[in-house]
């Protein structure tokens, strides 16, 4: 039982970090029809310039992490609003061209930052609560799984009060379903996707912030690991669906422990077939438009 | 040419460039004799290259020494495989408009299922020859039955989606070969090649010029399969598929059969070019089957050019000798004396790539190889517009 | 006649490469309805997507005497365009309140005519409008244009497989639409168009082949056939209406 526990928890803890990534690539997947191979990116350097700032304020304490955490969002929202309008935008409607770019950004960037920062991963601080565990139902549970899960419910309601309440939200909305007809109303709809891209990276660099957590690392590769897991929950949670994001993330990440705890460390693998069946079975995901 | 001729209206407004200039508007003399010329110069190309082992040409910068030395020719023998590997991904992502991300996955299937086989055949009391001839048709076979699989599961979906399985199953692959299941693969560390039965000739530096011609031989052999493949009836309907499939769709032609094809033809050349791979480093590591393998194939081919045939060749081989010299580059002392600013990015060659490549994308869509065109017509070319059929 | 309030000159429009609209040019006059015709396929929906930029589109299409061929789509509508496309397109998964409020463009929003107009769908504001009737939605559909002051309409087949009933319904909206605006209407059924339009402009093979005042072409059986295709006005309206 405790076993049970401790599984479904560091699933959702990590399906958290899953789900900070997947929901700005489905939303701007969903909106603007672009694949954002370089979200991962924006990650990684969040995540190396929220621990140079952080324990420079303060290593290892709570002041140093929520100073990462600002840091690692205003980074990760501003590089991808930047990549939107510096690189995307040229490239307007050109979906294949966009992906290629976000590839060479993709591949540029990680090697900029192995130049900077090294190959190796390097191990960072954290307070010291969040390396205790806390005992629920008999099993120890290591604490920043609740941080991470805290964090995650925080982004989703924010992203989702953003989505129901602003006429910005509403204008993403109705973008994702049909974006032609949003323009045939009279509205410009690519000034939302700047907006789009900057919330989608504001998420990513969060995100990369708590994976620096989670792991105990940063790394150049801390992007591109977690890109492929998020890449999986998106399609498996249906493109340009926040909720599908959402309920995919917490699957994958439950699926995956399970399999690796129960079927000796085959997680990835399973995930994989995961993937492979839902789109066979149905193409357009679990809460997906129709294509 | 009667295929060419129902399709034709697809093909017509089309630029010419994203097929070959070999196959340009058919009907005046003038480019009825071109493929001529270009195959008389394609073959003397080759016999140049064939002779280079023999030769002690240098280009100081470009080659890291006379063509006739081991390392330059493991060198250029590396950058042909390359170049064959690109060709067979540009017949998928060119021709037919299928943007994979899992095309490394045949390639190490190459590499890894020849190592193996030769590996697991190794106590068997055949002689040499017979083994490694069994070894490299089990790899074959096995190639093709990987291709039909994982071609028949993607290509029930399109477009983005499709890319996104082939990258599954490209990962699923990474992943086995990493955990290294029996032993088989050598895991992080790679797989060493057992040459019990490798014939002497393939083996050692000494042998270096051998390998070479292996290679160039594989390079040949894909470059003519791709030709065949794109002249058939296949390669144009899945070329018209690209540009528009509602209207291939009208015709009453399923596309899916015939990209499963491309699928599997492409799958087995990468198989054979995998298979050179392992032949020529005496080994694979597991490298070769990642993401990042593939996407470094869609910068070749982009950078060649997707639009053109040779264009995955000079990309293949310009990005492996750039690839090779900046690395160089990187280690030298000029680089070493810059400030941080510049001595980071620039001892960084995949980060050079990168951003050579997104330039390239934004400002130059026909890639190395529609730079003549460029320069003929003057104007913009976006041969790798299938984004409207790929995204329906 | 006073000046058009659209003019079409040599409009061309493709789509993936495919020429659909060709070389067609009409002019809508600034009051009344004009009814765009042709047989199913013939290009009129792509006409009118050109006109707005929804595809590419060479050629000269003037607002008001400006021209608006190089402008984007929404830039187009922002001039005072209403467009009620081809199938409704309303956003299901949005509150028929919800696709009302992401129309409007005005400051002061025509929120009460609306109101007035469609009763039934003022009252299911908060439904979500892909739980609609395909009548209900094509009322959003056509409440979405009107909630704004218009130059112009561009209505796309309003009755397309709706009941007759609901073809009185929708021809009324647009009769008291078309008081205050003029009209470019594309539709099938021949009482509707009989009903409203006031000019036609027929389409045939991708260009235009007619134009000219309602009743020479509705009174003429020869012409009603060659052009559209149906042998008599009610075969056509029972056709059309299902
Ligand atoms: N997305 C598309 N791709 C390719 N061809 C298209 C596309 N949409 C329309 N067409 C073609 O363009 C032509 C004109 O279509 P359009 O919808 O404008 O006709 P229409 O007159 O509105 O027909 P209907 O009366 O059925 O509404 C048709 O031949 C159609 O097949
Ligand atoms: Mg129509």
């Amino acid at each position: 039982m405790s076993t049970v526990v401790l599984l479904v928890i560091t699933g959702l803890g990590l399906g958290a970090l899953y789900f900070l990534v997947a929901s700005g690539l489905s939303l701007i997947y969903g909106l603007m029809g672009v694949l954002n191979l370089a979200h991962g990116s924006f990650l990684t350097i969040s995540a190396f310039l929220g621990w140079e700032v952080g324990r420079r304020v303060s290593d290892g304490t709570w002041l140093g992490l929520a100073v990462s955490a600002l840091v690692g969002i205003a980074v990760g929202a501003i590089v991808a609003a930047l990549t939107e309008y510096l690189l995307i935008r040229r490239l307007y409607e050109r979906h294949i061209e966009q992906a290629l770019v976000t590839v060479g950004l993709s591949l540029a960037s990680v090697a900029l930052f192995e130049g900077i920062w090294g190959t190796d991963p390097i191990y960072t601080e954290k307070p010291d609560w969040l390396g205790q565990t806390t005992v629920i139902l008999g099993a120890k549970i290591p604490n920043d799984r609740f941080l991470l899960i805290a964090c995650a419910l925080l982004v989703l309601g924010g992203i989702v009060l953003f989505l129901r309440r602003t006429r910005y939200g509403l204008i993403i909305r109705a973008g994702v379903e049909n974006r032609s007809m949003v323009t045939a109303l009279g509205i410009d709809v690519r000034r939302s996707f700047t907006l789009v891209f900057a919330i989608g990276g504001a998420a990513a660099g969060l995100g990369g912030v708590l994976s620096s957590v989670y792991y105990g690392y940063v790394s150049a590769h801390l992007g591109s690991t977690l890109l492929i897991f998020a890449f999986i929950v998106t399609v498996i949670g249906g493109l340009g669906s926040l909720t599908g994001a959402a309920i995919a993330s917490v699957l994958v990440a439950v699926l995956q422990q399970f399999a690796n705890f129960y079927l000796g460390g085959t997680g990835d693998l399973v995930v994989v077939i995961a993937l492979a069946a839902v789109l066979l079975v149905r193409p357009r995901g679990l809460l997906g438009k129709v294509a | 040419m009667n295929d060419r001729q129902t399709l034709g209206s697809a093909r017509q407004t089309t630029d010419a460039a994203a097929s070959d200039s070999t196959t340009a508007p058919a009907g005046t003399a003038a480019s009825a004799r071109r493929p001529l010329w270009l195959a008389l110069g394609g073959t003397a190309l080759v016999v140049l290259l064939a002779l280079l082992p023999l030769l002690a040409i240098d280009i100081p910068g470009v080659l890291p020494g006379p063509t006739y030395t081991p390392g330059t020719l493991q060198l250029l023998a590396y950058a042909m495989l390359i170049a064959a590997l690109a060709l067979s991904y540009r017949m998928m992502f060119g021709l037919a408009g299928l943007l994979s991300f899992g095309h490394a996955l045949f390639f190490a299937a190459g590499a890894y299922g020849l190592g193996m086989a030769l590996d697991a055949f190794a106590p068997v009391e055949w002689p040499s020859e017979l083994i490694f001839l069994v070894s490299i048709i089990v790899t074959l076979v096995a190639g093709l039955v990987l291709g039909a699989t994982v071609g028949a599961l993607a290509l029930r979906v399109t477009g983005i989606a499709f890319a996104m399985v082939t990258l599954a199953f490209a990962q699923a692959g990474s992943v086995l070969i990493r955990r290294n299941p029996g032993g088989a693969t050598g895991g992080d560390e790679g797989l060493a090649l057992d040459i019990t039965n490798v014939p002497d000739a393939l083996v050692g530096v000494m042998n270096t010029r051998n390998l070479y011609w292996v290679a160039l031989g594989v390079l040949v052999l894909v470059y003519l399969v791709v030709l065949w493949v794109e002249k058939s009836r296949a390669g144009h309907v899945a070329e018209a598929t690209r540009e528009n499939e509602l209207r291939v769709r009208v015709l009453g032609i399923r596309p899916y059969r015939l990209q499963l094809l491309i699928f599997i033809v492409a799958s087995v050349l990468a198989a054979v070019a995998g298979m050179g791979y392992v032949l020529l480093q005496s080994g694979a590591t597991p490298r070769i089957a990642t993401v990042d393998f593939t996407l470094n194939l869609l910068v070749i081919v982009v950078l060649g050019g997707v639009g053109y045939r040779w264009g995955a060749i000079v990309g293949g081989i310009v990005y492996t000798l750039l690839d090779q010299r900046l690395t160089a580059l990187a280690g030298s002392d000029a680089i070493a004396a810059l400030p941080d600013v510049l001595r980071i990015p620039l001892s960084e060659p995949l980060f050079i790539l990168g951003t050579l490549f997104i330039l390239v994308v934004l400002f130059l869509p026909g890639g190395i190889a529609g730079i003549p065109q460029r320069m003929r017509t003057g104007r913009k070319q976006h041969p790798a517009e299938a984004e409207e059929t790929a995204d329906a | 006649m006073s000046a058009p309030i659209l003019t079409v000159r040599r409009l061309s429009g493709r789509i993936a490469g495919q020429q659909v609209v060709e070389n067609v040019s009409f002019e809508v006059p600034a009051t009344g309805v004009t009814a765009l015709l042709g047989r199913n396929g013939v290009g009129k929906t792509s006409t009118i997507r050109s006109i707005l930029g929804l595809i590419d589109r060479t050629g000269e299409v003037t607002l008001d005497g400006h021209r608006i061929d190089r402008l984007p789509t929404h830039r187009i509508v922002q001039q005072g365009v209403g467009y009620v496309p081809e199938d409704r397109e309303v956003f299901g998964s949005l509150t028929v309140g919800e696709n009302l409020r992401l129309a409007e463009r005005d400051d002061r929003p025509r929120r009460d005519f609306v109101a007035q107009l469609f009763p039934d769908i003022h009252d299911r504001r908060a439904q979500r409008a892909g739980t609609l009737s395909g009548g209900q939605q094509q009322m959003v559909s056509l409440a979405r244009a009107l909630v704004n002051e218009n130059r112009l309409l561009l209505v796309d087949e309003p009755t397309k497989g709706l009941a007759p009933k609901i073809v009185d319904e929708v021809a009324v909206a647009l009769a008291e639409a078309a008081r205050t605006v003029p009209m470019l209407l594309v539709e099938q059924n021949l009482h509707v168009i009989r009903a409203l339009a006031d000019r036609v402009v027929v389409l045939s093979g991708g260009r235009v082949v007619f134009t000219g005042e309602a009743a020479d072409l509705l009174d003429d059986e020869d012409r009603i056939q060659r052009y559209l295709g149906v042998h008599d006005a009610d075969a056509a309206a029972e056709g059309s209406s299902r």
